[in-house]
């Protein structure tokens, strides 16, 4: 008998409605395989100012959450259920009207790889004067002005001769700041960012985080920040979301989560993560196993095949029963608290240095 | 761009160069060209007349350069001047060559453009319409009718069309009638050996635009113009249909010499008197003069037409206008 909780906890009350609301978010994609379960009931909260970061293996839903919240799914193959309020307004089965009028103005996007999720065809700068001038009503030459402007904000040098360059002739990192200055010409209150960094290197990488940082104060925006890298949210997050094979299995601030984590998924993602203050020669712990497959995810808790402490958790719970997510700072595991706090201590913390 | 329309340009002289050479030589050393320009009642001396006349008692290569200059220069004949572009004079007709494919070009030009813009406004147009509309009973419907069509030739269909409008009395025969005394004719008298001409193009072209579109749509650029805000109709006219563009250009490009053929299958279909039938009849009758002329200026007319293509590539995308 498998008994799935419906509903998640929910984050810690903050008193007045968040920001961003994401309650209970189940995205499904029909194949031809069958079903798959991207997202499974998943909630979050998220404040301005604020920064989320989620983290997860690739194929946990970060994305699919993140293309649901800005209603970018095809409707036709995929289904999705739950709430998602912005700023008070429901998105989920929102009129692809009112969407368009939210994208790239009230809530914008920056993806991954700049190479390819900006057009070849296009010059850098109508593809970033493109929104302002949508969503303003401002003319050509206004909308240039402003991508002009957006550029030299985001730290290209001449931006008044690189606004006319096409997407090819800038360098990767350039390409990124262009992204991000598209994303940022209408001064969006919600900033995703997915994986903003993963194909830079780490100079570019840390100046691209500070740049984030630094447009975040000056236009208190809210930035949820995917990545598979747990260096990336260190010291850029604010709150830390977990995800594992389309649910949240641990919540908390970040410094709770990267000192005191208490799911074995979580502890599996710092093992893996090497350091530089740890001697070169000891080995790194990856997680064993690969993420599973979301057409036919395991029973009960979906980490169980690939989770060392099973055995420890009486009358096989962790194959049958799927943990819930409490509310606040909470892990979805069937561990108790104490076994935690002892396995975190006696064999998790020593690998961590 | 202009270095790149320099190579080309030399490309195709040099292209041309060596098939009127191969071409030459392949009509003019194989047998005795003045036994097929003698006619039926050909006497020796009438041979060794013809010989002098056209110079084939001169050594091959100087013939051959003689052919060359005179495209370019004129060149004088016993029976009189035959002035620049001269590609001498037909066997058979004892018209002049150039004249004659001169006279025959226009309707060769408009039922190949003629064609050309109807399968590429209707072809790709309903392949657009099925992109945007994919998945629904309109995507369907064009998709089975584009399959079904692709596979009918134009010599099975023009005689269809011409049993059904034309021998039960609803339209006049198909004929060129000139465009700028009387566009309308010059339609009307077209209408059938376009439509029966692009019929079959038409349908490959909606099934590439449809499944390139689809394939555009799923690009990462298009989702980002997506997330920008931008309407759907604008993400699919501009970021989906630019990207389209190019595998259709290259397609257009290797389809010029289809076309030529299929232009010549259609002229012969409706009796058109068009280069694609001068084409057939001259190669019939061994009419060498007219042969060469027509192998030289359809070569030459593609390889212009292949050069335009290529320069619209820089048009379309900007990674190539720079390397």
């Amino acid at each position: 008998m498998t008994t799935l909780p419906t509903t998640e906890g929910t984050p810690a009350p903050t008193g007045s409605d968040p920001f961003l609301s994401v309650r209970d978010l189940h995205v499904r994609f029909s194949t031809e395989d069958g079903i798959v379960k991207a997202v499974d009931g998943l909630s979050f909260d998220l404040e301005r100012g604020q920064t989320l970061g989620i983290v997860g293996e690739s194929g946990s839903g970060k994305s699919v959450t993140n293309l649901a919240v800005l209603g970018l799914h095809n409707p036709k193959s995929t289904e999705i259920s739950g709430e998602i309020h912005l700023d008070g307004q429901q998105l989920t089965g929102a009129r692809e009207k009112t969407l368009e009028k939210l994208r790239g103005n009230k809530m914008a996007m920056i993806f991954q790889d700049a190479l390819t999720a900006l057009s070849p065809y296009y010059t850098v700068g109508r593809q970033i004067a493109e929104p302002y001038m949508k969503h303003t009503g401002a003319s050509k030459r206004e909308g240039r002005q402003r991508a002009i402007e957006m550029l030299t904000k985001v730290g290209i040098p001449q931006p008044n001769l690189r606004v006319d360059d096409y997407p090819h002739q800038f360098s990767g990192g350039m390409r990124q700041r262009a992204m991000i200055a598209m994303a940022l010409v209408c001064n969006p209150e919600l900033l995703i960012a997915d994986e903003p960094t993963t194909a830079l290197d780490v100079t570019v990488q840390a100046q691209i985080l500070d740049l984030l940082k630094d447009l975040q104060q000056e236009f208190g925006s809210a930035i949820i920040l995917i990545t598979h890298d747990l260096g990336v949210v260190a010291d850029t997050a604010d709150d830390l979301l977990v995800m594992y094979a389309g649910r949240a299995v641990e919540r908390g601030s970040v410094k709770e989560i990267l000192t005191q984590p208490q799911h074995p998924y979580t502890w599996g993602l710092l093992s893996s993560m090497p350091r530089l203050s740890s001697d070169v020669n000891e080995a790194l712990h990856p997680i064993p196993g690969s993420p599973p497959s979301l057409l036919n995810p395991p029973s009960g808790c979906a980490f169980h095949p690939r989770c060392a402490f099973t055995a420890e958790v009486a009358g096989g719970l962790c194959t049958e029963k799927r943990p819930a997510l409490p509310d606040g700072r909470a892990a979805a595991c069937h561990l108790g608290a104490e076994q935690r706090q002892t396995f975190f201590t006696e064999q998790i913390k020593p690998r961590l240095g | 761009m202009l270095p790149f329309l320099f190579r080309r340009t030399f490309g195709a002289i040099v292209t041309l160069i060596l098939l009127s050479a191969v071409t030459f030589f392949v009509f003019f050393a194989v047998g005795d060209p003045a036994l097929m320009a003698c006619g039926k009642n050909c006497t020796a001396d009438n041979v060794a007349l013809i010989h002098q006349n056209l110079g084939l008692d001169k050594p091959l290569p100087t013939q051959y350069w003689d052919f060359l200059s005179g495209i370019f220069v004129g060149r004088d004949y016993s029976i009189g001047h035959c002035s620049a572009p001269c590609f001498g004079y037909s066997f058979a007709t004892k018209q002049d060559v150039w004249a004659t494919m001169v006279d025959r070009l226009p309707t060769t030009a408009s039922l190949a453009l003629g064609g050309a813009v109807a399968f590429l406004v209707i072809g790709i147009g309903a392949g657009l319409l099925a992109a945007w509309k994919r998945g629904t009973f309109l995507d369907k419907a064009v998709t089975s009718v584009s399959m079904i069509l692709s596979s009918v030739q134009i010599y099975i269909l023009g005689p269809i069309v011409l049993g059904i409008f034309v021998y039960s009395g609803v339209m006049d025969s198909p004929k060129y009638v000139d465009l700028t005394s009387n566009p309308a004719g010059w339609f009307m008298g077209l209408l059938l050996p376009w439509l029966v001409m692009s019929t079959i193009f038409t349908a490959q072209y909606t099934r590439m635009s449809r499944s390139t579109m689809i394939e555009q749509l799923q690009e990462e650029h298009v989702r980002t113009a997506k997330a920008k805000g931008m309407p759907a109709r604008y993400v699919f006219l501009r970021y989906a249909w630019r990207g389209s563009l190019i595998p259709i250009v290259t397609i257009l490009g290797m389809d010029l010499s289809a076309l030529f053929g299929g232009a010549m299958i259609t002229e012969f279909t409706f009796s058109l008197a068009g280069i694609g039938r001068l084409a057939i009849d001259s190669v019939i009758t061994l009419d060498l003069p007219m042969v060469l002329g027509v192998m030289l200026f359809s070569a030459a007319l593609i390889l212009v037409f292949n050069i335009i293509v290529d320069a619209a590539y820089a048009f379309i995308d900007p990674r190539v206008r720079l390397s």
